[in-house]
């Protein structure tokens, strides 16, 4: 299944579960998309940015010594980390800042959970010249203090959020708030697949940059396909703009990978798909971490870029599909493999792409010598060493 | 079907010269013993359809007076069974129409049947569902209609005339029209366009339109009259409760006091009649 369809609905996912104040704003969205879509100068300003600013095509990096140890298969790196900002969430940032200033928006905003998406939009705004608010849980500014600091650096305002759970999807329901109330001259840049159509299809259109770079690089290495391919899942746009290119190559293997926290039988984890059910959460239907009266739960990962209850409304699909299988990695077993992949190959991870990592070292016997695995390496560790130095120190 | 009085509370009001009085109230804030002497106080005192909201975790469509209502609600630990069996309890002591206002989820997860069932039976009359548009809203509103249940759709100031048409096609009791392009809250003043805005909306729309979102006082009640078939005042009286929540007696009086008064405001001639 490839979709949306008209809707925007992903199967019986997805769609618009909006107040109707925004509906407007969400056609007038998909209108200005459509036509940049089909716009050849819209993609050659967005190309040359993605090129000379962003550092695109990244690398696609084969960890020989990783491969050694895991009997002999061959791994690859996609290199997102290597990104400007250091992360694969500039892709869509640029792209949708650009589209904003197409549309005549002076004033954009976002919400930011781990801090990333917020630097990467304060980042293309500044490029690009708007003004930039961005909303943030409260207890995440504190958690994520630099990444504020980051943010201001580069002109944005960042709104720190006291409602809720103080986190990410109250900064979510802040930014909506702000949309309704400013939906003239304003545009929400949403971080990843999630919330109303037409964002699913936007965000995984400007982050299947990633995926289509990998096919051409992998076949250059290679010859071939991979025979699997990882990527960690929160809402999960680094994955499904990885995995959007193959899913019509039925022999490509595809693991989504999510943050078990204290383990999917706890109360404390962000495991969506694993162990969620189907419901509405800011604007889509898609798995959920709810109660049995359908009243959101708090999320939890010791990498914050996953802390999030829902999940992009094309990955409930494809996981009912079965195309795409998703598992879950705890807490501990991402910090080991955190460790592991900076001893072994001197690339300090995301902690959110150590949960991709994690889940290659629990499959290795799946493995025989001379398969190739390809691992969405989303972003790099510089903004979790503090944490982790905590942990690790006890 | 019980969404005729809905439909008769809007017949009464016009042929009084009225406009309908639409106060709201979050189910559980502070606790749902209160909430039943609340709505009952507010029939006694002249309520002609009472909005009561179904607390959300995620309350995307509110502002923060009614957000923090919410959280109250939910800590306090109320879900939708309890909240129906008071509207039970409720329609043993009045008559007075019940809608009830949540968002979607909470709906979806009691099963979209079995909570249509229960609100039948419990004797509401009608739904609105904020972030449940009408291309969302198919199955829904089979369902409701097969339960007698009206479900209201909003139009805000920004929908174009054609949706606003389809929409009021499909809205049953009344239309919710949402004044200030926004959220919820009590603002001093009302947009100079809210007139204008409805006057477009009546023109198009088959069943009674009510403005919502914003109006806090007698003032703007009085302002609204002849434009306006409904009055729906939430904020307000959210304040109202969270300012008295430790004195229940005092809260009554107060919430009484206040829905008497916007209540007489919709009966005072119109401002203008142009």
């Amino acid at each position: 299944m490839l979709g949306p369809d008209r809707n925007g609905h992903f199967g019986q996912y997805g769609g618009r579960f909006v107040p109707e104040t925004l509906m407007p704003c969400l056609f007038e969205l998909e209108e200005a998309y459509n036509k940049v879509r089909r716009d050849k100068g819209f993609h050659q300003e967005l190309d040359a940015i993605l090129k000379d600013y962003v550092g695109r095509p990244t690398p696609l990096y084969e960890a020989k010594r990783l491969g050694e140890k895991l009997g002999g298969i061959r791994v690859f790196l996609k290199r997102e980390d290597l990104t400007h900002t250091g992360a694969h969430k500039i892709n869509n940032t640029i792209g949708q800042v650009l589209l904003a200033k197409r549309m005549g928006k002076t004033r954009i905003i976002a919400e930011t959970g781990a801090g990333q998406h917020g630097v990467a939009t304060a980042t293309a705004t500044a490029l690009l010249g708007l003004e930039c608010i961005v909303y943030m849980g409260k207890k995440d500014t504190v958690r994520q203090a630099m990444n504020v600091f980051r943010m201001e650096l580069t002109g944005a305002k960042v709104v720190p959020v006291e409602s809720g759970t103080q986190t990410l999807k109250d900064a979510i329901n802040e930014a909506i708030r702000d949309w309704v109330t400013n939906v003239e001259n304003t545009y929400y840049v949403i971080g990843s697949v999630v919330g109303p159509h037409p964002y699913p299809r936007i965000v995984r259109d400007f982050q299947s940059i990633i995926g289509k770079e990998t096919k051409r690089q992998i076949k250059a290495a290679c010859g071939r396909l991979p025979d699997c391919i990882l990527a960690c899942v929160g809402g999960g746009s680094n994955a499904m703009g990885m995995f959007y290119p193959f899913l019509k190559d039925q022999d490509v293997r595809l693991v989504g990978v999510e943050a078990a926290g204290h383990g999917v039988d706890s109360d404390h984890h962000s495991a969506t798909l694993t162990a969620g059910s189907p419901g509405v959460l800011h604007g889509t239907m898609s798995y959920l971490l709810q109660d049995r009266w359908g009243q959101i739960k708090g999320a939890h990962s010791v990498a914050p870029g996953l802390d999030y209850p829902g999940v992009g409304p094309e990955h409930s699909a494809l996981k009912d599909e079965g195309r795409v299988q998703y598992v879950a990695v705890d807490d501990s077993e991402a910090l080991e493999a955190f460790k592991l992949l900076s001893e072994i190959e001197g690339i300090i991870p995301a902690l959110e792409s150590a949960h991709a990592v994690a889940q290659l070292l629990k499959m290795e016997k799946e493995f025989k010598q001379g398969d190739v695995v390809v691992i969405n390496l989303s972003g790099r560790g510089d903004k979790d060493v503090e944490t982790v130095s905590k942990i690790l120190k006890g | 079907m019980k969404g005729n009085r809905i439909t008769k509370a809007f017949e009464m009001c016009r042929e009084r010269g009225e406009a309908a009085f639409i106060p709201f109230v979050t189910a559980g804030d502070p606790d749902l013993d209160t909430t039943y002497d609340i709505v009952l106080t507010m029939a006694e005192n002249g309520a002609d359809i009472i909005e009561l909201g179904i607390p959300f975790s995620d309350p995307l469509a509110d502002g923060p007076t009614i957000q923090a209502a919410s959280q109250r609600a939910l800590q306090a630990g109320v879900n939708p069974d309890e909240i129906l069996d008071v509207v039970e309890l409720i329609r043993k002591e009045s008559q007075c129409p019940i809608v009830l206002m949540g968002y979607y989820n909470p709906v979806l997860k009691y099963g979209l049947s079995a909570f249509a069932e229960r609100v039948s039976e419990a004797g509401a009359d009608g739904t609105i569902i904020p972030d449940l548009p009408l291309e969302e809203a198919g199955e829904w509103q089979r369902v409701a209609r097969e339960n007698g249940i009206a479900n209201i759709f909003l139009v805000a100031p920004n929908t174009p005339q054609k949706r606003v048409e389809k929409i009021s096609k499909r809205s049953k009791g009344f239309l919710y029209y949402v004044s200030v392009t926004g959220i919820t809250g009590a603002r001093k003043e009302l947009p100079e366009e809210l007139t204008q805005g409805l006057e477009r909306v009546r023109s198009v729309s088959p069943v009674p339109v009510a403005v919502g979102f914003g109006i806090s006082s007698p003032e703007q009640v009085h302002m609204l009259k002849g434009h306006a078939d409904g009055i729906i005042v939430g904020s307000a009286i959210v304040k109202i409760i969270e300012a008295n929540a430790q004195a229940k007696k005092g809260l009554l009086k107060e919430v009484g006091a206040f829905v008497k008064e916007m209540k007489e405001a919709t009966t005072l001639p119109s401002l203008s009649s142009h």
